[in-house]
């Protein structure tokens, strides 16, 4: 658990000095929103009907946005060797960057939903499940995320390979986030989207750590 | 001085390495008791670093066998893996981190023997210790780099080129740390065609056809 | 090592002597800026001091109702100096930028990055305190009307500006970079302004500056101005401030290099 932390702690504050925060994914989740008042036009009724699916695919493009670094620095600069060598499997290597992925990406995206909720006239039943579904869901974008990251860790132009190999694997996410928010704004009962939703994101955060290590071992090769 | 117990010798028989459907080298034998040393020479793209990450259990090898303690049983290389430490091309430093940073991260993941300070201070880098490796010389990063050796106890250095980068002092250094593992019970293999302080090691000529001189 | 020495050159030494400057460079130099800051600091303070004092009271307690929007009406008194700086400071920094590429005055450059984060504060609480005062007319927090989205979109640019300051780690290659980005965002800003109006107009129309002169009661311009003035002094303070830390930063900085190569 120490060494978890340890990794944790590190590439936040990596993330913190290098300037690629939260502060990054949360601007682009923003803007990426306000695209579609822009695009659809300022009807509010409109807007509320659209807007639990424009938020959640908006946080699945903000959290690819840092996804591709998150080997790659480590990769080029030769930290990825220590890590194979080092007293923690890799597998629990991959586990505590995704972890803190989510910390810098997912936590912000979660904090700025109110917010576009607001702009995106989200009615009031439906904000408590966004952020619920928000946090259920999001950690599972990391999770999966980190696969995408490990199989591109060797390719020059993988910040373009990525979103390919990933967004597939988000859609999952995306519908049951999206349906959880819309049921509840609709007046169903939005529990058994989250709960499948919940599922998703533990079989990602079991199956991630093993295929993202996999994949990092041959990229090392 | 605490002694560093793990094994008492390596052997490693005929091993072979492949990379991209091409052999690198063949029939890699040797032996190495505990406080021995082994360089690797010979010129580029013979194959030296490939050894290195296939002893570290990096690459996987493509024939051979790699025995402990005159067991018969092969334990593969990945037994070496978490009881070496690995120097390359690489430091692996974070330049946005300060020095002390960076070297206490890795004495965490790889367990502490020796306060990241002290084994900076070894290095001869007191007075960086507080600054970010971004500002740091090239052969100021080569040692702060090594100071991850230094930091935890691991039998096994595996250096590739670790005179590369540095000036004279630090060579000296580098001799009397190397000097003082073996005296501990470690080994060190280092692949090299400067000199190093290893005046007593065996060599082995890659290149070609690989055999312990 | 060269590039650092010649950054230590441009912010921190005093030119070589024989060298003339022009009244343009006379406060290039660091150290004559500290001391010009350093007088000016505490005037700056003290008006905005005191102009906050003296507006929050005509605002909050002087100033009478509206008859339409009741006391909600005071929220303007904070919400059209937030507004007003919001593009005044990023005008000031596009002036800035254009000042860096033409006569590569290093200063402006410091001033404009430093600017850029108030400039932000000031837009994020246009934007916050807008949607807090249209709420009972509008009957939700938030419209997309012309003027709201154009202060959104000035945001972005906002951040856009101090991402690639952040980004870029050498800072004079950083300087020449984000005073293009604020010259092109300035150039832009006029079409995003346009095509936002043109996509919808609800938002009522300005009623401070018109050809036939305000249309607000003095009893409210008064308060207003008072605030514009407080702000004002306020954005000078922290401007300053931010500068002489971005100085002490650089400073730093020179010293760790100095500090490694010896």
């Amino acid at each position: 658990m120490n060494s978890f932390l340890t990794i944790l702690k590190r590439d936040v504050r990596l993330a913190i000095r290098d300037g690629n925060t939260g502060g990054m994914a949360v601007a682009f989740f923003l803007i990426v929103v306000t695209l579609f008042p822009l695009g659809v036009g300022p009807e509010l009724p409109i807007l509320a009907r659209i807007s639990a699916g424009v938020i959640w695919a908006a946080a699945l493009l903000s959290a690819l946005l840092s996804l591709d670094g998150l080997f790659q620095a480590d990769f080029e600069d030769g930290a990825l060797d220590l890590f194979a060598l080092s007293d923690p499997p890799l597998e629990y290597v991959v586990a505590a960057k995704a972890v803190a992925h989510w910390v810098v990406t997912g936590l912000p995206i979660i904090v700025a939903a109110p917010f576009l909720a607001i702009l995106m006239n989200i009615p009031a039943d439906g904000l408590w499940i966004l952020i619920l579904s928000m946090t259920i869901g999001t950690p599972g974008l990391s999770f999966i995320g980190a696969i995408g990251a490990a199989l591109t860790v060797t390719l020059k132009q993988g910040g373009a390979l990525v979103p390919i190999l990933v967004l597939p694997l988000y859609i999952p996410i995306l519908i049951f986030g999206v349906s959880a928010i819309d049921s509840a704004i609709f007046g169903g009962n939005p529990v058994p989207s989250l709960l499948i939703l919940g599922a998703i994101t533990l079989f990602a955060m079991g199956l991630a750590p093993f295929a993202a290590a996999a994949a990092l071992r041959a990229a090392l090769e | 001085m605490s002694k560093i117990t793990w094994t008492t010798a390596i052997e490693v028989r005929n091993l072979a390495c492949r990379r991209g459907g091409r052999p690198v080298f063949e029939g890699l034998s040797f032996n190495l008791s505990s406080c021995g040393a082994l360089v690797l020479k010979g010129p580029n793209g013979c194959g030296k670093s490939s050894t290195l990450r296939l002893l570290a259990g990096l690459l996987s090898a493509s024939a051979g066998g790699l025995y402990l303690n005159g067991s018969d049983n092969s334990a593969g290389t990945e037994e070496l893996g978490t009881n070496c430490h690995f120097y390359g091309h690489l430091t692996g430093l974070k330049t946005a981190m300060t020095v002390l940073e960076n070297i206490t991260f890795w004495a965490e993941l790889y367990g502490p023997a020796m306060a990241a300070a002290e084994a900076c201070g070894r290095m001869g880098l007191q007075k960086l210790l507080h600054l970010p490796v971004r500002i740091l010389s090239d052969g100021q990063r080569r040692r702060a780099s090594f100071a991850r050796l230094l930091v935890s106890d691991r039998p096994l250095w595996l250096l590739d080129e670790p005179s590369v980068g540095l000036d004279a002092s630090s060579v000296e250094r580098l001799d009397h740390l190397m000097a003082d593992h073996r005296a501990r019970g470690g080994m060190v293999i280092a692949a090299s065609h400067l000199g190093l302080g290893l005046g007593d090691a065996q060599v082995i000529r890659l290149g070609g056809e690989a055999k312990a001189a | 090592m060269l590039v650092h020495t010649s950054l230590l050159n441009h912010t921190l030494h005093h030119k070589p002597a024989g060298v003339r400057s022009s009244p343009m460079q006379k406060y290039a130099n660091p150290l004559r800026f500290t001391r010009l800051a350093d007088k000016i600091l505490p005037w700056s303070s003290a008006v905005a001091v005191a102009a906050f004092i003296g507006g929050l009271y005509l605002a909050l307690a002087a100033s009478p109702p509206d008859f339409q929007q009741g006391e909600s009406v005071r929220l303007m008194y904070v919400h059209v100096p937030n507004a007003w700086l919001s593009t005044q400071t990023y005008m000031f920094i596009a002036l800035l930028s254009a000042v860096s590429i033409i006569w590569k005055h290093p200063l402006a450059d410091l001033g404009a990055k430093a600017a850029a984060p108030i400039g932000l504060i000031f837009t994020g609480l246009a934007l916050i305190t807008g949607s807090i005062w249209g709420k009972p007319m509008w009957g939700t927090w938030w419209v997309w009307d012309a003027r709201l989205t154009s202060v959104l979109v000035l945001f972005f640019l906002y951040l856009g500006y101090m991402a690639i300051w952040r980004a870029i780690e050498d800072q004079q290659k950083a300087s020449k970079v984000a005073a293009i980005l604020a010259l092109v965002g300035v150039v832009n800003i006029p079409i995003i302004k346009f095509s936002v109006e043109w996509w919808n107009t609800l938002h009522q129309p300005s009623s401070v500056f018109r050809a036939e002169g305000p249309a607000i009661d003095g009893s409210m311009l008064w308060p207003l101005l008072v605030m514009v003035l407080a702000f004002q002094a306020y954005f000078v303070t922290v401007l300053l401030w931010r500068m002489k830390a971005e100085i002490v930063e650089r400073k730093l900085l020179a010293l760790q290099y100095q500090e490694a190569s010896e």
